[in-house]
């Protein structure tokens, strides 16, 4: 096992900060009969996380915001989202999301 | 784990609980984004002078796509141990929000039943379970494990592999293969809003989630973009749904 001392303490501290977010509303708010508003606000979350991370990724490159022809991701995105909503399969999304940019990548 | 015929009848009950072994199949749309990103992630760990055991190590504990990215930077950059701590619990905080909006499905479970779940929530994890709770109204344990687990192991295979045969291929991000993950969010946005039945209000929340990501990620970044996004639309579509 060649596991440095330094690196194993910084693996465990970070592992320690992410399980705990991870964990804690899950084993709390389980406990709880969470109120009418709170429900309903945790209803709209899935739809923000996703949103949010997708708009990152395809209209942002190294930190900035493109929206130029060169930004590759962001055109892959349109028949990407078109297959997903004339076929309703996330396994064809995908693959149609990869192929869209490795055809995208060859032209341009 | 019982392989009754209950699991290939797909016209099975919704009180039908959904098994282990379908929750590994459910994993499978997440399988190519994880083997090409964890591969990536195995061969910027070995640049920066990781070993395959701590890179092993990494992803099982850790088992976290772009805080590895950003630990494996700073190791190599020798950045103090708190600094790399603090920076990875912000990078990882967003789970918070995830693993709230899960609670309600789990709500019979023990605590330390909640616990093992949450252990190996990811992004993806969160999507694929929180599209089959909009389908079926409720989450089965066993099929929350077998995704979990699925996904965590084939993460880890895919950094050890990227470690082990990273010196002999130049670029895993070729191909395409780095927006297997994009494309799956997509996938789970628009199926998540075809299940809700609240379209134009879904449309408006992910509009606003989408244009203060990317504002608040060029300011500060990306994670708290995803964070503060994700309180302020879903605030608005709270308010906007109930004052209608």
């Amino acid at each position: 096992m060649e596991v440095r001392w330094s690196i194993f303490i910084i693996i465990i501290g970070m592992a320690l900060v992410t399980f705990i977010p991870r964990v804690l509303p899950l084993m709390v708010l389980s406990r709880f009969k969470l109120p009418e508003w709170g429900t309903r606000w945790l209803s709209f979350i899935p739809i923000s996380v996703m949103a949010a991370l997708v708009g990152q990724e395809i209209f942002m490159h190294d930190g900035k915001i493109d929206f130029s022809f060169s930004n590759l991701e962001m055109l892959a995105a349109i028949p990407t989202f078109l297959m997903a909503v004339k076929t309703r399969s996330l396994l064809g999304t995908v693959v149609t999301g990869i192929i869209s940019l490795m055809v995208l990548r060859y032209f341009m | 784990m019982s392989l009754s015929n209950a699991q290939w009848d797909s016209t099975a009950a919704p009180r039908d609980e959904d098994s282990f072994l379908k929750g590994v199949k459910d994993c499978i749309p997440t399988l190519l984004g994880y083997l090409s990103i964890g591969f990536a992630a195995g061969v910027v760990g070995k640049t920066s002078g990781l070993s395959i055991f701590e890179i092993a190590l990494l992803s099982l504990v850790l088992y976290a796509g772009s805080a590895q990215f950003i630990a494996a930077g700073m190791i190599a950059a020798n950045s103090s141990t708190t600094a790399i701590i603090i920076t990875i619990f912000f990078v990882n905080l967003r789970h918070i929000l995830m693993s709230a909006a899960l609670s309600p499905y789990f709500r019979h479970l023990t605590p330390l039943k909640n616990m093992l779940i949450g252990t190996l929530l990811t992004d993806e994890t969160f999507g694929v379970a929180i599209n089959k709770a909009a389908q079926r109204q409720n989450i089965s344990e066993k099929w929350m494990h077998g995704l979990n687990i699925t996904a965590w192991l084939n993460w880890a295979i895919a950094n050890i592999a990227g470690a082990y045969f990273g010196n002999w291929i130049a670029n895993p991000q070729k191909f395409g293969l780095d927006y297997a993950l994009p494309a799956m969010f997509i996938g789970l946005l628009v199926l998540s809003m075809i299940g809700r039945r609240k379209i134009k209000l879904d449309i408006l929340v992910a509009i606003i989630a989408v244009v203060i990501a990317v504002a608040i990620s060029t300011m500060f970044s990306s994670s708290l973009g995803v964070i503060a996004a994700t309180i302020i639309a879903s605030t608005i579509g709270m308010a906007v749904e109930k004052w209608k």
